[in-house]
């Protein structure tokens, strides 16, 4: 018998992490004198009050639900792919590539092409620690982490030295040519009688991170390939009776999930930035952990959670800018919404399913 | 039955142990109701049930670990809350495990005293503790070496030293759990010989097992539990193995499995001087050399642990080995590609392995995810890129019925099923598939006593439609009575053969100690 019913899994316990995170951030800001109430106010306004605001949320929740993705499906296989900030720098190394080199007629196949080069670039800095991991056993968390700092240092490396145009005294690659563009929300929404913010940055790469979502849940729930990673992630014994290969696996979800962090790079490098910068990641591959523990590795909680942390990032950024509350303090916030949801699931899951029980009882 | 035929002797003041109208409840599922006992000093009670029977919750309940919704637990007499286990201690209960609870890399000694110290330096515990360990050794003939460590000493000594621990600290109730599961008849008979000159001392014991044989031989009285009820109290003096079955099942049971001789056929598998080591490098299987032939069921005895698994796997495709298995005359790879599950399913040989938990089923899979375990890349399962959900539904619907699995809901996960139900499972998904060569790891561990002869029913008829069947168990009666011929394995090795008509538990006890054939 399970101990609660499944819908309370999936959004009671989420919910409540998220009220007791948003309770905490509220005594915080009342600590530091500031009023919460307001706060909240300028954040949803901030984030969801106009296109702009929209434009931005969406254009974070498009990187976290790349990199939440990545967690996720590493996550099936139980495998914690802690190197998603890696894997999406290297991937926007793949896209610059791809749109700096390459003569792309349009932009559609340059999207293509970008995505395919930067997928293969992030499953080729996520085949190392894999490689390790089922071969020798040197544990994902460790490499993965260590392959974020050598991401940053080639990406360092590759900047200053390599793609850096001449003269130019910024470590950033030259800007990609017009014929790459990938249209924005404005622009698309446009032709169909929507007006979207110009400014905003959310582009055509949310549909295809929507669409990886899709693709990823085909992958996990309905495929040969996402019985086998569930069932190794689920007992590696019992895959080895089966005659699932604990390195074909290991290999195969790693080189997926480091595909799909890389191609995070379609949206800030290509869609965004439209030239590969310094730290373009900004963190996201990090953020992509919580929003994929808080989404229960399922692609539709993964959505959701990118959302969220969409809002949370273009609220607070609106705080930090409209308000005396400092910067530093959003992501005490943003801690929080991880902290409950992730690491503290267990704090909320036992009294919820106590009282499950004992309503259970009650009924029986 | 009434209370008062329990104990027998003289009557005593007041039972060491009485329950009154327990019962707990664990969400929907009632595992106690209104359980009462009385259990007299200086007596051995049995408690038997099938898997899921609430035996092992009533003994939480008493040892602490549980708190019941309802009743009373009197201790002598007097009632007495035990909220925890130091509470049980405190009352004079100890608890013997079925798995133990010692430290590994601890001397006797030390694990004695551990949680029982008497202040913070250990000098002063360990002498009293080595004094009040000669006393006991005298008195109950408990003989264990104090300094060994734990890992150096067998598993039958380990029990001992955890019944030391119950009586060092100073407990007059024992309760164990299970106690022979691990040991050889010969050292379960040492057990009992314990046991007997402990309830001489008036200590008083409660015995939970599910093997009838260890309630006929050694209790007072026997109680019997079923889905969380205690459906009698009896004499043991003045009952059967077969009446116990039947009040542990609710209906007649066959104790003794029914089948024909078996007519071997051709030989199926050949094994050839097979080693294996685990991959710490320890050589676990010593060159083993046997057959099995179609038709025929070949059991290997053993106590656990001297490489009747490692062999098991081998053949199975789990690990890798070193020598030759043949086939039906193809050799078969022993490491490297082409000796994993997968090729040796494509071979013909299907596996019932021995822990179903963690190897035969993923227990967070539906049980129709399940039924494709291992057989997933059956194009029957598959459609275009996709699993066919329909197809995979449709096949366990038919087996779920076929096997009698209760509940009959593809769509429950596996580890709401009970013991039973789930190896129903495994051993539906196995034996369907028609293999060449079954291979059996104990088929009938943690599985109630109507299973079990569902179980051996069915592979005794896939041995009748012309399969080879290799059964590994460590239960001696399953092998003595499935069996058509008996090797018996101790420390890698086999010790000897023999037929199940010419050989008896005693013969077979001493081959699983490690002592031959010749010298016996």
């Amino acid at each position: 018998m399970d101990r609660m019913p499944k819908w309370a899994d999936v959004v009671l316990i989420p919910l409540i992490s998220l009220i007791l995170a948003a309770i905490l951030s509220a005594l915080v800001i009342l600590g530091i004198g500031e009023d919460p109430v307001a706060a909240v106010k300028m954040m949803v306004s901030g984030a969801l009050g106009s296109t702009y605001g929209w434009g931005y949320t969406l254009y974070y929740a498009t990187n976290f639900m790349f990199t939440g993705l990545a967690v996720a499906v590493a996550f099936h296989a139980r495998l914690f792919n802690i190197g998603g900030e890696g894997q999406a720098m290297l991937g926007g190394l793949g896209v610059a590539i791809a749109c700096l080199y390459v003569p792309w007629p349009h932009w559609t196949l340059a999207l293509g092409g970008a995505a395919v080069l930067a997928a293969l670039f992030g499953a080729a800095w996520a085949a190392i620690p894999a490689w390790l991991q089922a071969k020798r056993g040197s544990h994902i968390v460790i490499t993965t982490i260590m392959f974020n700092f050598i991401a940053s240092a080639v990406l360092n490396y590759v900047l200053v030295n390599v793609m850096r145009p001449q003269g130019s005294m910024d470590p950033a690659t030259a800007r990609f040519s017009e014929t790459v563009h990938l249209p924005t929300l404005h622009e698309l929404l446009a032709p169909i009688g929507i007006s979207f913010s110009k400014a905003a940055p959310a582009n055509v790469s949310l549909l295809v991170a929507v669409a990886a979502c899709v693709l990823v849940w085909l992958l996990i729930w309905r495929t040969r390939l996402g019985y086998e990673i569930r069932a190794y992630g689920h007992s590696e014994t019992g895959a080895l009776y089966a005659g699932i290969s604990p390195v074909r696996i290991t290999m195969i979800a790693m080189l997926i999930s480091g595909g799909l962090a890389g191609c995070m790079a379609i949206n800030n490098v290509m869609g965004e930035a439209e030239r590969l910068v310094l730290n373009a990641t900004e963190g996201a591959g990090f953020i992509g952990i919580a929003v994929a523990l808080m989404g229960r590795s399922h692609p539709f909680g993964v959505f959701l959670s990118a959302i969220l942390f969409g809002f949370l990032y273009q609220g607070g950024a609106e705080l930090a800018l409209w308000t005396s509350i400092p910067r530093e303090l959003i992501v005490v916030i943003q801690a929080l919404v991880i902290l409950f949801t992730g690491a503290l699931d267990n704090m909320v899951r036992m009294p919820l399913e106590k009282l499950f029980l004992s309503l259970r009882k009650g009924r029986a | 039955m009434t209370d008062d035929q329990a104990g027998g002797r003289q009557a005593p003041a007041a039972p060491a142990i009485e329950l009154r109208g327990i019962s707990k409840a664990f969400g929907p599922v009632q595992a106690n109701k209104d359980i009462s006992i009385r259990v007299m000093p200086g007596t051995i009670h049995g408690i038997i049930g099938e898997n899921g029977a609430g035996k092992s919750t009533l003994m939480s309940i008493l040892y602490g670990f549980y708190k019941a919704d309802e009743g009373e637990i009197f201790i002598n007499g007097r009632k007495t809350e035990i909220p925890d286990s130091q509470a049980a201690i405190a009352a004079g209960i100890g608890m013997v495990f079925q798995h133990f609870k010692l430290v590994e890399n601890f001397t006797v000694l030390e694990n004695i005293i551990l949680g029982a110290e008497d202040g913070g330096l250990l000098r002063p515990s360990l002498s009293k503790a080595r004094k009040v360990l000669s006393e006991l050794a005298v008195e109950y003939e408990l003989n264990v070496d104090p300094e060994s460590r734990i890992d150096q000493i067998g598993v039958g000594m380990q029990q001992r030293v955890e019944i030391l621990k119950a009586l060092y600290r100073q407990a007059d109730i024992l309760i164990l759990d299970e106690p022979t599961g691990v040991l050889t008849p010969a050292e379960a008979d040492q057990l009992f010989r314990i046991l007997d000159r402990l309830r001489a001392e008036g200590k008083t014991i409660l015995l939970i097992t599910h093997k009838l044989r260890e309630i006929m031989e050694i209790t007072d009285t026997v109680s019997v539990m079923r889905r969380g009820e205690m459906t009698a109290t009896v004499k043991t003096a003045d009952t059967s193995p077969e009446e116990l079955a039947e009040l542990m099942v609710g209906r007649k049971v066959l104790l003794r499995v029914d089948k024909v001789p078996a007519r071997p056929g051709q030989t199926v598998l050949e094994v050839d001087n097979l080693r294996v080591r685990d991959p710490k490098g320890v050589e676990r299987v010593k060159g083993i050399d046997l057959t099995v032939r179609g038709g025929e069921i070949l059991g290997i005895a053993g106590v656990a642990g001297n490489g009747q698994s490692e062999l098991l796997e081998v053949l199975g495709g789990m690990r890798p080995g070193h020598g030759q298995i043949r086939l039906n005359g193809t050799p078969l790879a022993l490491e490297g590609p082409g000796s994993d599950g997968r090729a040796r399913r494509a071979a013909g040989i299907a596996h019932v392995p021995e822990d179903r938990q963690r190897e035969g089923l993923i227990m967070e899979f539906h049980a129709w995810e399940n039924v494709a375990f291992g057989y997933h890349r059956d194009p029957a399962y598959q459609s275009g890129p996709l699993m066919n959900n329909a197809a995979l539904l449709r096949d366990t619907q038919a087996k779920m019925q076929k096997f009698d699995v209760r509940p009959p809901d593809p769509s429950l996960a596996a580890k709401n099923f009970s013991g039973g139900n789930q190896q129903k499972i495994v051993v539906a998904r196995e034996i369907e598939r028609n293999p060449n060569l079954l291979l059996v790891g104990q088929p009938t561990r943690g599985v109630d006593i109507g299973a079990i002869e569902f179980i051996h029913k069915q592979i005794v008829a896939l041995r009748d439609q012309g399969a080879a069947i290799l059964l590994v168990s460590v239960e001696l009666d399953e092998i003595l009575s499935l069996s058509d011929r008996i090797a018996v394995m101790f420390d890698g090795r086999i010790m000897g053969e023999r037929l199940p008509g010419e050989t008896d538990e005693r013969e077979l006890g001493l081959l699983m100690a490690g002592v031959s054939g010749e010298a016996a």
